[in-house]
């Protein structure tokens, strides 16, 4: 399927595609099965509460004085050499971004993992500007390989499995057919080297951006979020402005919590602390050095106190590990950069609700989501909020507000509410519905296709303790 | 994880909330529960006028729908007794979402107050009655589904298990990934009917896989869902609430 083929207007159908496809079933099933369980290994016997309660004190913190670290983090990071760009949305930098590009002459740009990036569409962007860019990260490499968008945060192509993958390489760089991933992650790593020698810019996410320091951390396995941000002469670091923290001791929690929720690793391969551009003395790294903070929709969030808890999560993807819809359905069915239960509650505002409508009912409100998140977002709650913004019972705040407001259900509810409110009549029509069982149908939509209709029992629990008082009071007399 | 909550000493009186789904669908559940209850000496005062929580609405984002219909329920506790509900889903409404429901309107004390006293029916026997059960049933192989409102919202995955574990007879088995939804999740089956039925699907197979000749839960809305499950393929493996359970195997 090409990038296109998927939108959150049709959820229900990529929905149905997914769970009809046994393939994408099983990748996903086993491989979240595994991320769960790594992540409860690497907590171990660790008091997983308390760092969850300081994680998301240091985000809450951050968020609380989000205006003036950002103006520390540029006044820093200026210090330090790394210019600073500021992007109201996703298109702006884009031409910030291209901009930069096109000021070197640049016409080979290779990408860290960033989905901020993806939000902003860069990659057809520079495209269109003639720019080849070319994603580093393994999964994202197979990803752009298979001209498809990311299934997970932090594991793009996870809704592969080895012979699949063995088999685009095969088709699109002309590797053997094999279920050695020994062998088709060093074709890749091969594939790759060369074009970071080539590339004249690497862009690059950020995870954490220090405000006190200037320095910008970012967290990578491969070695390719280093060799991205040193090996080209022009390193462009690109994130949302949510993504910045007080001081460098902060980092640390949020890092034991990001990589152990993320992928259950106790610390991962790479750990980059970028602090500025090549000094004079030194050896590698690059000439010029830029920060592009995207806004996209995110201040908008911000003047939310309820909605503003979306801003703390730090990308970890555990919701979507952890989600019972997300490991049936696979990423690409929810239509939007970021799925799963955090993607339902950030993408409305990024997308507007009449896009994104289906998203915040696509969820049981189990609540797993919100039990693992490492910065405690309240995640069912903002469902919750989301679905009644969707209704036009919220606060307006969010784009496209009421676009799920339909005149039989509202009628539904209200009848809903009058008889949940009017005791005798509830009590009438359960009784009416006791008595009449033996009509109720046995088809009643979708449910029965799957499941037999509930039957409504001929004695309601209200005249079963009329009963049993009934029997107790002559018990008391005899 | 289980927040430390401090419990009161076994009260000479109790509200029964029976919660909408189980007046209906499964009233016997509820006498049942009362009857528990009255065997521990505890005298069930059952408000008649009690209809639904108001989750429905709720969850489905009709908060003044839902706000009327909790309004209600508010008035019918004016006791401080505790309120007990067969349900981790109605009651974790009530103790959760009453007081956000209400807040910074003139009732929010008084959804506070209730949210204070309101206990789920196992956790009441276990952690409020300290209750002694004597198994007089024939030997079974039980599973155990907990609800995600009483295991997450509530915080009781434990003691729904610690009742069965008191049944000399019953073997409770576990069946793999316990923990997951079942895929009800209220007006989630009927907006999602296809991700729900994948995933009462898995529930299903998981129980049948793990040997259970018989499940309970303590939520009707996943009895009618994994119950319906089993019942539509025509299987033996049957259903029950809790305090049906319970009551049967101990009467």
């Amino acid at each position: 399927m090409s990038v296109e083929t998927y939108t959150p207007q049709a959820f229900h159908r990529q929905a149905h595609d997914a769970l009809g496809n046994p393939q994408i079933r099983a990748n996903f099933r086993q491989a979240m099965d595994g991320l769960m369980g790594k992540r409860r290994d690497a907590f171990g016997d660790w008091d997983v509460e308390t760092l969850r309660e300081l994680g998301a004190n240091i985000r809450l913190r951050a968020l609380a004085k989000l205006p003036d670290l950002l103006e520390q983090l540029e006044a820093k990071c200026q210090a330090n050499g790394i210019k600073v760009h500021w992007a109201e949305d996703g298109e702006q930098a884009c031409e910030i971004i291209r901009g930069l590009c096109e000021a070197r002459g640049a016409k080979r740009v290779i990408k860290g993992k960033s989905m901020v990036s993806e939000e902003m569409h860069l990659n057809a962007h520079l495209e269109a500007a003639g720019i080849e860019a070319l994603e580093s990260d393994l999964g994202e490499y197979l990803v752009q390989l298979n001209e498809q968008t990311p299934s997970h945060i932090i594991m793009p192509a996870i809704h592969l499995n080895t012979d699949e993958i063995s088999d685009l390489m095969h088709a699109k760089t002309g590797t053997e057919r094999t279920r050695d991933v020994d062998y088709l992650t060093a074709a890749a790593r091969q594939q790759l080297r060369e074009r970071f020698m080539a590339a004249d810019v690497g862009i690059s996410g950020v995870n954490f951006a220090v405000a006190e320091t200037g320095t910008l951390c970012l967290v990578e396995n491969e070695g390719n979020g280093r060799m991205t941000t040193t090996v080209p002469p022009v390193h462009i670091a690109v994130t949302g402005i949510e993504k910045v923290v007080e001081h460098l001791r902060d980092v640390a929690p949020l890092y034991a919590l990001l990589t152990r929720s993320a992928t259950g690793q106790h610390v991962t391969t790479y750990f980059n602390m970028i602090s500025g551009p090549r000094k004079p003395e030194e050896h590698d790294g690059p000439e010029e050095v830029h920060l592009v903070l995207v806004d996209n929709g995110r201040s908008a969030i911000y003047q939310d106190d309820e909605l503003l808890d979306t801003l703390r999560c730090i990308r970890c993807g555990a919701c979507m590990n952890h989600c019972p819809v997300y490991t049936r359905v696979g990423g690409h069915t929810y239509g939007t950069t970021y799925p799963g239960p955090i993607g339902s509650i950030l993408m409305p505002h990024l997308q507007g609700l009449e896009a994104t409508k289906d998203l915040p009912s696509a969820s049981s409100l189990c609540g797993a989501c919100g039990e693992v998140c490492p910065v405690k977002i309240p995640i069912p709650d903002l469902l919750v909020r989301l679905r009644k913004e969707a209704v036009g019972e919220g606060r307006g705040n969010v784009a496209g507000a009421g676009a799920k407001r339909n005149r039989s259900e509202v009628l539904a509810w209200k009848g809903f509410q009058w008889l949940a409110t009017h005791p005798g009549a509830w009590r009438a029509s359960t009784g009416i519905a006791g008595k009449l069982r033996a009509l109720t149908p046995a088809k009643l939509g979708p449910w029965t296709d799957y499941r037999t209709a509930p039957k409504p029992a001929a004695t309601s629990l209200h005249a079963l303790v009329k009963r049993h008082r009934r029997d107790a009071k002559q018990e008391g007399k005899s | 994880m289980t927040p430390l909550k401090l419990y009161p000493p076994k009260p000479d009186k109790v509200y029964f909330y029976g919660t909408c789904l189980i007046d209906m669908f499964y009233p016997e559940a509820g006498l049942d529960g009362i009857r528990l209850l009255e065997r521990e000496g505890i005298e069930v005062i059952f408000p008649f006028e009690q209809t639904c929580c108001g989750q429905p609405a709720y969850t489905s984002g009709y908060h003044d729908e839902a706000r009327a219909v909790a309004e209600a329920q508010l008035a019918l506790f004016p006791e401080p007794w505790p309120v007990i509900v067969p349900s981790g889903s109605c009651g974790g409404m009530m103790r959760t979402h009453y007081p956000q429901l209400f807040a910074g309107t003139e009732r929010q004390d008084r959804a506070r107050e209730l949210a204070g006293r309101v206990f789920e029916l196992t956790e009441f026997l276990v952690h409020v009655c300290h209750v002694r059960l004597a198994d007089k049933g024939e030997p079974q192989r039980v599973a155990m589904h907990t609800s995600c409102s009483a295991r997450r919202e509530m915080g009781l995955a434990d003691t729904a298990p610690a009742l069965l574990g008191q049944l000399a007879q019953v073997t409770l088995v576990e069946q793999a990934r316990a923990a997951e939804c079942c895929g009800f999740g209220g007006t989630f089956a009927v907006r999602h009917p296809e991700v729900s039925a994948a995933m009462v699907e898995d529930k299903s197979q998981a129980i049948e896989a793990a040997g259970a000749e018989h499940f309970v839960t303590s939520d009707c809305g996943c009895l009618m869902n994994i119950g319906g499950r089993f019942e539509h393929q025509n299987k033996s493996l049957r259903g029950e609430h809790i305090a049906s359970y319970l009551w049967r195997r101990t009467s």
